[in-house]
């Protein structure tokens, strides 16, 4: 059963950053030549693969964590409309008000609308994949409210005019030099003479930062997780600048996508264990923020918070890609991934790259909006390894593309020669004349032990860069059949 | 059809007329450390914990407090004017350093003025150096261990459990809480960990028992 | 015992001197070799670009093929990933009830090489001889799908004359990943160039794993360089005695240059 057959929209094109503008092969035929972001990518994922290796394996039940990871969520997507009406009523009994947002429009109005009703004109904001993935700054901006992204990486890649290109290190694609070279441009007041080091980038950030701060009204989050049994909601970081978000401003609106609910507080013990050490590689991230509605004396006290669907129940309505609702966002997929590590992210034109992004996009808008993305992998399985919640990603990247496939409207090429693979390949006299066929290649070779290197397409995709066998004249089958009688 | 009732209309035709009940969640993993709390080897582990984040850890017996925390203060900040630290109202008065000042209530932003703070903590959670505030008049409010550069927190043994599960199975879900594992920190910058951004750049915890 | 060879496609038209080998180490070890006349493919490819209703009949066939047999066994792991992982899955899927049955009972009874040798018959020392400096590639499908382990790596150990070198960053995809390499054909070369530096940092002459599929895209890569290392299936090293170093095994690249 699909989204699309049952009539369940997905997330709207025209707003919000989950589509590319070009395909992955393109966009990462870019990315592949920059031996600079190559260098800082290598250099990044290599270090954090091995705090997290290390981390994990001092920890003896985490295979039993990881299960019980994976089975609260499919649980909880089993009962997900329960679990938010519980959510709701918590909340709201706490102090807080819910809202519900069907897309990325609709959300971005109703912050929008809150904000103008403090009558602030300026936010700071917690680094939250939802508010990138609906595009909310530039809809705050398009009303004339100026939202100042805190985290530091978040703050580079505002200040560079750039896209995030990492889950958890957006600015992971940028080396020192370049971070550097950012802020003496756009800081007003940094010292002309800041150094490189990554203590004296993050004391300017600090600087700069500071002020927003204390003079914010209104601040804007994420959320991590959303206990419905209690209301009590979960923001993880690690610089502070979460906790000045969630503690200073009168008003504080979180942003949540309808599947980070939890059931029970309980639940809270298995993932505060599973994601600091998948994301950062460390045993507990700095700090931890849990709030339930309104605290009188302690904190904002205007809350507000936005459950927002964008392709969220599309997802939801296919019984393989529904697991990818189970991510926790921890980014340990993308730091093992060969090909994140080599394309970068912004190759997957998504604020979800990586493998968890490659599975995740397409499904949110359609797949035939995101249709390379569930190529744009090899399959080799180290992403569902390092999953904390054991998202079998490459089953789910094979189920899409048989949904792209299964999409076409048009026979295409490909269709055709598969379909003509699969009639030889299913009678076996006709699979011996395709092995005859192909065997007759080896007259290109003229001799050669392998093939020219400049066949026509698409077996030059494999020759540019590879050399092919010269095919023998005799398959193993014909020749045992020859010898043994068959 | 507003929003909510979409919403929830959606979730209820994806997941169909016959839902699958829910497979039952396995909690086989670790509930427990097996040590109890305050045990010696708990507190050993909470230390190096603590410091392998950058933390400082200073121990002393219950009579000691107030010369202890005298004493970080003035490692972390030297010579400094006493109300400049400024304690959570409920830290008891034979923790409290000569000349401090108690949170009051003024505005939260009044409080990044000061140099240090010195609270209590609800929990400590030893195998990952983590310490929990929970708004209560011991910990304080929010905004008291967020502003000021330099935090003090005093841990007492028998607040020290070993494990996640025991020390969330501790703390009340309604309440203000923050879960601090080490000073402020960042790894944005080539992954390169650098302690101190936003929050208290130096934390200092005070271990009794 | 009577051993059912499964060639797979791509060995069968490509690379036969890897299935020839397979049958010749398991009848060196006593057991009767058959190759069933029927057998084409697993279906792997057609169900990893997206035909999985094409990949149906292909499954079938296969099933018809293997009919019957006590094991089977093939040299590769990526082939054996799929009969465990996919077959049974897709006809499911497409209502195949029966097939999908047959599939999985199938499954059950279908090895990769160095798992048949090790775990069902018992033997990491086969009596092979190869005087060679080798670096084993554990496939991305061997290592976490089919979870081989030290397998391979124990039947190296006790091959003479061998010379085992470890490969750095041995547990990464070398870029193949079926249609990927040409759908993608500039990130898999990518993947493939640091799979190839890492071969050549060793120094070894050969470079095994036990997918002849992984082993055409790195010895098609080694083999654009001229860079003399070749890639050898572990079936070959493995069939390979002093009485039977047979020309292609000891001397010559699997993909020549």
């Amino acid at each position: 059963m699909t989204a699309v057959f049952l009539g369940i929209p997905t997330a709207p094109p025209g707003v919000g950053h989950l589509r590319g503008d070009r395909s992955f092969p393109d966009a990462a035929r870019d990315s592949l030549r920059d031996g600079q972001l190559r260098a800082n990518l290598g250099h990044a994922t290599a270090t954090i693969r091995g705090k997290r290796a290390a981390v994990v394996g001092e920890v003896p039940d985490w295979a039993e964590l990881r299960e019980a990871g994976r089975a609260i969520k499919a649980a909880t997507m089993a009962r997900l409309d329960e679990h938010l009406i519980a959510l709701e009523e918590q909340v709201t009994a706490r102090g807080g008000t819910v809202h519900w947002a069907r897309d990325a429009t609709e959300a971005n109005a109703i912050v929008t609308r809150l904000v103008q009703a403090t009558g602030a004109d300026e936010v700071v904001k917690v680094k939250s994949m939802a508010t990138q993935e609906i595009g909310l700054n530039e809809a705050l901006e398009a009303a004339g409210i100026a939202a100042h992204e805190t985290d530091l990486a978040e703050l580079i890649v505002q200040l560079g005019e750039d896209t995030p290109s990492h889950i958890l290190v957006p600015a992971i694609h940028k080396n020192r030099a370049e971070i550097r070279e950012i802020f003496l441009r756009t800081m007003p007041g940094v010292d002309p003479e800041l150094p490189d080091d990554p203590r004296r980038l993050a004391m300017a950030a600090r600087a700069h930062l500071r002020e927003r701060f204390l003079r914010a009204r209104v601040a804007i989050s994420g959320a991590n997780f959303a206990v419905a049994e209690t209301g009590t909601l979960a923001v993880v970081e690690s610089e502070g600048n979460g906790r000045m978000c969630l503690t200073l401003p009168q008003t504080l609106i979180t942003v949540m996508g309808i599947e980070k609910v939890v059931p029970t507080w309980r639940d809270l013990e298995v993932y505060l264990q599973l994601l600091p050490r998948s994301s950062t590689g460390e045993r507990m991230n700095p700090y931890t923020s849990l709030w339930a509605g309104v605290t009188p004396g302690d904190g904002p006290q205007d809350f507000h918070l936005v459950l927002v669907d964008n392709g969220r129940t599309a997802v939801l309505a296919d019984e393989v890609g529904r697991e990818a609702l189970h991510c926790i966002r921890c980014s340990a997929c993308l730091n093992v991934c060969p090909v994140y590590e080599r394309a970068g992210g912004h190759a997957y034109g998504s604020v979800y790259p990586g493998p968890i992004g490659a599975v995740l996009s397409p499904q949110l808008t359609g797949v035939e909006d995101n249709a390379s993305l569930p190529y744009a992998s090899s399959l080799c399985g180290a992403c569902y390894d390092v999953c904390p919640v054991a998202i079998d990603i490459p089953s789910i990247l094979v189920h899409l593309r048989a949904e792209h496939v299964e999409a076409q409207t048009r026979t295409t090429p490909e269709a055709l020669a598969f379909r003509a693979l699969s009639t030889a390949m299913s009678h076996p006299r006709l699979w011996r004349l395709a092995q005859r066929a192909a065997g007759l290649g080896r007259f290109l070779a003229r001799g050669r032990p392998t093939l020219p290197a400049t066949l026509p397409p698409p077996a030059s995709r494999w020759t540019r860069s590879r050399d092919l066998p010269t095919p023998p004249a005799e398959t193993f089958t014909q020749a045992w059949a020859r010898e043994h009688g068959g | 059809m507003n929003a909510r009732e979409e919403i929830l209309g959606r979730i209820r035709t994806a997941l169909g007329p016959d839902r699958p009940a829910p497979a039952e969640v396995r909690r086989d993993y670790r509930l427990a450390d097996g040590r109890p709390p305050g045990d010696p080897a708990l507190l050993d582990l909470l230390i190096d914990r603590l410091e392998d984040y950058k933390a400082s850890v200073v121990r002393c017996a219950p009579p000691d407090v107030a010369v202890t925390v005298a004493g970080a203060l003035r490692g972390a900040l030297g010579e400094h004017s006493p109300a400049g630290v400024v304690v959570a109202p409920g830290v008891p008065s034979g923790w409290r350093p000569d000349g401090a000042v108690e949170d009051d209530g003024r505005p939260a932003v009044a409080l990044a003025e000061h140099a240090a703070t010195l609270t209590g903590v609800s929990v400590a959670i030893a195998e990952t150096g983590t310490l929990v505030l929970d708004g209560s008049p011991l910990s304080g409010r929010r905004a008291l261990s967020l502003l000021p550069d330099c935090l003090v927190c005093v841990v007492e043994a028998a607040q020290v459990v070993g494990s996640v599960p025991e020390g969330l199975a501790r703390l009340d879900p309604l309440a203000p809480l923050t879960m601090i594992s080490g000073p402020s920190a960042t790894s944005d910058i080539e992954l390169q960990r650098v302690e101190g951004v936003h929050g208290p750049r130096t934390l200092v915890v005070v271990l009794v028992g | 015992m009577r051993v059912a060879l499964f060639a797979t496609c791509l060995v069968d038209t490509m690379v036969p001197q890897v299935a020839r080998a397979t049958a010749v180490l398991l009848q060196r070890l006593g057991h009767e070799v058959v190759v069933p006349p029927g057998q084409s493919c697993c279906g792997q490819m057609h169900v990893n670009t997206g035909y999985r209703r094409e990949a149906v009949p292909v499954v079938a066939n296969h099933v018809r093929a293997f009919a019957g047999a006590e094991a089977i066994v093939a040299p590769s792991g990526s082939c054996v990933a799929s009969i465990h992982h996919q077959q049974a899955a897709v006809a499911r899927r497409a209502g195949e009830h029966a097939l999908a049955d047959e599939a999985a009972a199938l499954a059950e009874r279908t090895y990769e090489l160095s798992q048949f040798l090790v775990d069902v018959l018992g033997v990491t020392d086969v009596g092979a001889y190869y005087p060679h400096r080798v670096t084993y590639h554990p496939t991305c499908h061997s290592l976490r799908m089919l979870k081989v382990g030290d397998r391979p790596l124990r039947l190296l150990r006790a091959v003479r004359g061998l010379d085992l070198v470890e490969l750095p960053a041995a547990d990464q995809c070398c870029g193949f990943g079926g249609t990927f390499a040409v759908k993608n054909a500039e990130t898999s070369t990518a993947m493939l160039t640091d799979k190839m530096a890492n071969v050549l940092s060793t120094h070894a002459e050969v470079c095994t794993a036990g997918d002849a599929s992984c082993l055409m895209h790195i010895g098609g890569g080694l083999s654009r360089l001229r860079s003399g290392t070749r890639t050898v299936h572990l079936a070959e090293i493995l069939a390979s005695t002093e009485d039977a170093v047979s020309p292609h095994q000891a001397t010559t690249p699997a993909v020549s240059a």
